[in-house]
């Protein structure tokens, strides 16, 4: 794959997201469902940061406030310091479903963006879209329609559509749901491929947690509904990131940690008998506030260990290169 | 295993033209059984209508003119009604029926569309004429036929606006469904990308729409000939309407059955026209089917 071929310099136009106690529910009276509270994180610039919980609490909702299709209840989401009022081509998501337009042919979706943005002149981004199309291997499908691609290629396309409108944060919402084994493990190697070469800050949110380990910088492992931040594991593997990893240390570390609160939240929503823990939630409410609020983590348990962005960044990839 | 693997997928040509696909289709469409099964249908029906008719005799049919005399009537030089393929009459109604038609339609087609897409984008359009094209869509075309004389100078007017209205309620319909129908994926997909409402409108909105629309406007397309016939049977003075009643109050009714057939044939051929514009505007859903 070669490097240089997009305009998309690493880490150029990367933005950082801060996430600041959002609550969000849905429903009204006795019906009313609490699908987030207290959830607090930071989307570090250039670093592509996992999002992992059980199935069903609420992560499409958490990334729906952070693109903008939904405002938080309570609480702030902020990009590079400014709140977020709408959806909008600065933060692009990607879709758990396939969301390329069927009537449009795959040269027209990935230059959708930039062509209603009216950014730049056609015969550049033509260009540009061409050059993605090249990266991701569909140059010879540009005249096809999606629905005569395969998922695979879909969900590349995809990709290139969102990357092409260079955003300053791309929201990966369970983007490899449905596709095969072995499709899904060549699109990991495709996107972490992209990442490591452009270095933009990502939000991908998975329910696999050998997906979620393998591409994560930071893995953000959340709650039961009432959803928040239950813990951040640091993955301190080397990039590029290749299969192999998956045998180290470091990763067995990080999947033993994280299966062990994953369980314990499963344990939890089994427990309540339902397909969320709301009702467990509640219970352990009406027994003191203290006891359902603690699993939250705040914006100030996870400052990063090192604070001025380039320097600590720099140092962090130092130590994982000595490793 | 990286790159390697992008190669792989990496092979084809332009694609056919959209006439090679419509050829590809027509020629499998021939291989299967269909055109004949067809066909078989057509012939079976016109047989039993011969057996009942003029070779059984049967009383209840004893009326009814038989195939054999239609056929007659209608390819002779010299009829003995006055219409056949050979009189420019019969040319004069057929023309006459379908400007109507087309007028109608058209006006139908450009008025209901955009009213249709409207509705759909917007709630509050919505709100002001839903339950007024609800109350007024169940209402039957001959229902509209006193007061539509009454409100149109002269009987040309009437009969197109009568016309126009079985057409327009249809149009809107489904057109409202069309847009009802695009998955709210695409709406996020399109204002996550920086969309503006006016590209929203041309690029989602009416695309996604388009499926619908076009059944609509089958569907728009039978009133349409339906309103016109019942029109032209109360108020007309050409056209194939007048033409089928006019023959039964002179007992002419060899012409009858050929009016009728020839209402059948064009009502068919405009519903295949708009197919077939449709499909070439929506080169992505014939391409999804032939995959």
């Amino acid at each position: 794959m070669h490097t240089a071929t997009t305009q998309l310099t690493p880490g150029m136009g990367a933005g950082e997201m801060v996430v600041e106690s959002v609550a969000k529910g849905f429903g009204v009276g006795p019906l009313r469902k609490q699908v987030l509270r207290g959830c607090s994180f930071v989307l570090e610039k250039g670093k592509l940061t996992v999002l992992i919980g059980p199935s069903g609490c609420g992560k499409s909702t958490l990334v729906n406030a952070l693109a903008g299709y939904e405002t938080p209840d309570s609480g702030k989401v902020l990009i590079d310091g400014q709140p977020v009022t709408g959806p909008g081509p600065d933060r692009l998501v990607v879709f758990q479903e396939t969301a390329l337009f069927p009537w449009m042919t795959t040269f027209e979706n990935v230059s959708y963006g930039p062509r209603v943005q009216r950014k730049l002149p056609e015969r550049e981004y033509a260009e540009e879209t061409m050059k993605l199309l090249d990266l991701v291997g569909l140059r010879d499908f540009r005249d096809k329609y999606p629905a005569q691609l395969s998922g695979g290629m879909q969900r590349r396309a995809e990709l290139v559509r969102a990357m092409i409108n260079r955003p300053k944060v791309m929201l990966m919402d369970e983007p490899f749901r449905g596709l095969d084994a072995m499709t899904r493990a060549l699109m990991q190697e495709y996107y972490v491929r992209l990442f490591e070469e452009h270095r933009g800050t990502n939000l991908f949110v998975t329910s696999e947690l050998e997906e979620a380990i393998f591409l994560a910088d930071n893995l953000l492992i959340l709650t039961n509904r009432p959803a928040c931040v239950k813990k951040v594991i640091r993955v301190d593997l080397p990039r590029p990131r290749t299969f192999d990893m998956m045998t180290s240390a470091e990763y067995q570390r990080c999947k033993f940690e994280a299966l062990e609160l994953l369980h314990e939240e499963a344990m939890k929503s089994f427990a309540s008998g339902g397909v969320n823990a709301a009702d467990f939630i509640e219970a352990c409410a009406q027994l003191g506030q203290d006891q359902a609020q603690p699993t939250c983590l705040g914006l100030d348990d996870m400052a990063p260990p090192e604070v001025s962005d380039g320097a600590g960044q720099r140092k962090a990839d130092g130590a994982v290169s000595d490793r | 295993m990286s790159t390697a693997s992008a190669a792989t997928a990496t092979r084809n040509d332009a694609g056919p033209s959209s006439l090679e696909v419509s050829l590809f289709c027509l020629r499998e469409w021939l291989k299967s059984a269909a055109p004949y099964l067809n066909l078989l249908g057509i012939v079976g029906f016109i047989f039993l209508w011969y057996l009942l008719t003029e070779k059984l005799k049967v009383p209840w049919f004893n009326k009814l003119p038989g195939p054999v005399g239609v056929y007659g009537e209608w390819v002779s030089p010299d009829p003995s009604y006055g219409i056949s393929l050979y009189t420019p009459e019969y040319y004069q109604h057929i023309v006459t029926s379908i400007w109507r038609v087309l007028q109608a339609f058209f006006l139908a087609t450009f008025l209901g569309v955009p009213v249709g897409l409207m509705m759909g984008w917007k709630k509050t359009f919505k709100d002001y004429t839903f339950p007024l094209l609800e109350t007024l869509r169940p209402i039957p075309m001959l229902a509209w036929v006193p007061l539509s004389i009454l409100m149109w100078p002269g009987r040309e007017a009437s009969i197109i606006f009568l016309t126009f209205l079985g057409s327009f309620f249809a149009t809107v319909l489904n057109t409202l469904l069309g847009v009802e129908s695009i998955d709210e994926v695409y709406f996020r997909a399109a204002h996550s990308l920086g969309a503006k409402p006016r590209h929203v409108f041309l690029k989602v909105i009416l695309p996604g729409a388009l499926p619908f629309i076009f059944t609509g406007l089958q569907i728009s397309m039978g009133f349409a000939w339906f309103s016109l016939v019942a029109g032209e049977m109360l108020a007309g003075e050409y056209g194939l309407g007048y033409l089928i009643w006019n023959s039964f109050i002179m007992v002419q009714y060899p012409v009858i059955v050929i009016a009728m057939v020839t209402l059948g044939v064009i009502g068919w051929l405009s519903s295949a026209l708009i197919r077939l514009v449709g499909n070439r505007l929506m080169q992505w859903k014939v391409r999804e089917e032939i995959r």
